[in-house]
């Protein structure tokens, strides 16, 4: 086990929320079409709610924290939010589009000694770039963002959301990710709107552009492991937790609304209303989350992909039913492996 | 005789899961798991207070062990953790530099 394994399983044991993520705002300067949030401040926590928010976090355990937006440099008071993190001791990951990143600011990330800067990139094309952004000039201001942090040694990576629009761009975008000396990620799923609305999910790619992803070496590594069928499942598999949300890992709105997971929105408290410790341990939600296990999942405990599937309960929440099968999910295990999940098969 | 004053490094995160610290190098991601007396140096790395203060403060009443043998065995780990890059060591009191 490596030591980042033996770490994670600590932190499950103790009940240590060892990954968060805190969302500073929801406003945005750019309005990408598949984009699940409203962009509306809905009353955004103060830089002093943040500050005592971070130390509770700090004192509960998180080590990892993703800040983000929105578009987290929108607010003033973003580089004083990141000193007082690095300040706890958190090991932050920091995403933006980059559309506010001079040479200063760069400069200023680099002071911060961040674990990483995420930036999203669409494609190598503005026009498709910016057609999906709806800002024009926004991939070459995120391109010579990515630049100036690159130059001043900060651990840059691209997030590649693929789409209809952009399904074909990927390997170009990874070719100009490693020219400039930046990382690669690629997310082939759609997150339905948190107010519920699923016509984003519309945006996403087909079935054939999926299974060209998911036998890309360059993506996957080795396509026979990869794509290989699923192993039996055994008890180690049944007895398992689905995700680490909620078990190790957590996410608070620029509300002060606490979810399992940024893509889990179950409701379990508000850290404007009681401390952030008091919800991780003592939501009756999280205890509900933290109690299923993969034999608790009626449809997906049967299933041959129980053992390997990237099954993300958040997504069964927003289909109605954090115990369900998430379709995105089966759709991925059938694109890898050729084999229908259960859920398809009770489908069809 | 000179001091030895320790400072976290700048370039690391650090916390206290499960009873041990664990330090994670933002430099090339590294990450480590500190025994308790490297725990307890890492906490009181202030940068300020002399290694030989710290280890009279909060390792000799904690283990049984003399003075002269904890300063020793202190020495080497800090040094240790130097050498890892998430420590820093000067013979002078290391200033903030934010």
């Amino acid at each position: 086990m490596s030591l980042t394994e033996e770490i994670n399983v600590r932190a499950v044991t103790a009940g240590v929320p060892l990954v968060a993520h805190l969302d500073i705002t929801y406003r945005c300067n750019e309005r990408c079409v598949h984009c699940y949030l409203d962009h509306d401040d809905g009353g955004e926590m103060t830089f002093a709610e943040i500050d005592r928010v971070l130390g509770e976090m700090a004192e509960a355990g998180v080590f990892q924290l993703t800040i983000s937006g929105g578009e987290p440099l929108l607010r003033k008071d973003c580089f004083p939010i990141l000193r007082r993190a690095r300040d706890l001791g958190f090991n932050v990951k920091f995403k933006t589009n980059g559309i506010l990143i001079g040479e200063g600011e760069a400069a200023a990330l680099r002071d911060l000694c961040l674990d990483s800067v995420q930036i999203s990139i669409y494609s190598h094309r503005a026009d498709v770039h910016d057609g999906i952004t709806k800002v024009k000039g926004s991939l070459e201001r995120s391109l010579a963002a990515a630049r100036f942090l690159v130059s001043q040694g900060l651990r840059v990576k691209f997030a590649n959301v693929l789409m209809r629009d952009n399904a074909n761009d990927y390997p170009h975008v990874q070719a100009l990710a490693e020219e400039i000396g930046a990382g690669f990620t690629l997310d082939p799923t759609i997150t339905p709107h948190l107010n519920g609305d699923r016509s984003l999910l519309n945006l996403g790619i087909n079935r054939e552009a999926l299974n060209k992803v998911m036998r890309d070496e360059r993506l996957v590594g080795n396509v026979g492991e990869f794509c290989a069928p699923p192993a039996a499942v055994g008890d180690d598999e049944l007895n398992s937790f689905p995700c680490s949300a909620g078990h190790s890992a957590c996410y608070i709105s620029p509300y002060g609304d606490f979810y399992p997971c940024v893509q889990f929105p179950l409701p379990c408290g508000n850290v404007r209303r009681e401390s952030f410790g008091d919800i991780w341990r003592g939501s009756p939600q999280l205890a509900e989350v933290r109690s299923v296990k993969v034999r608790d999942l009626p449809v997906c405990s049967t299933c041959v992909h129980a053992g390997s599937c990237t099954r993300c309960p958040g997504l069964a929440y927003m289909e109605g039913n954090f115990r369900g099968p998430s379709s995105a999910d089966c759709a991925k295990s059938f694109a890898r492996t050729g084999i229908e999940s259960a859920a398809m098969r009770q489908r069809s | 005789m000179s001091e030895t004053f320790v400072r976290r490094s700048r370039k690391t995160a650090s916390r206290m899961v499960g009873g041990e610290m664990v330090v994670l190098s933002v430099v090339d991601s590294s990450l480590f798991n500190l025994n308790e007396t490297a725990s307890i140096l890492w906490q009181a790395a202030d940068g300020r207070t002399p290694l030989r203060a710290i280890v009279e403060r909060e390792i000799i009443p904690r283990f049984e062990v003399d003075a002269e043998t904890a300063y020793r065995d202190a020495l080497d780990l800090v040094r240790e953790l130097g050498d890892q890059g998430i420590l820093e060591l000067a013979d002078r009191p290391i200033e903030e530099n934010r």
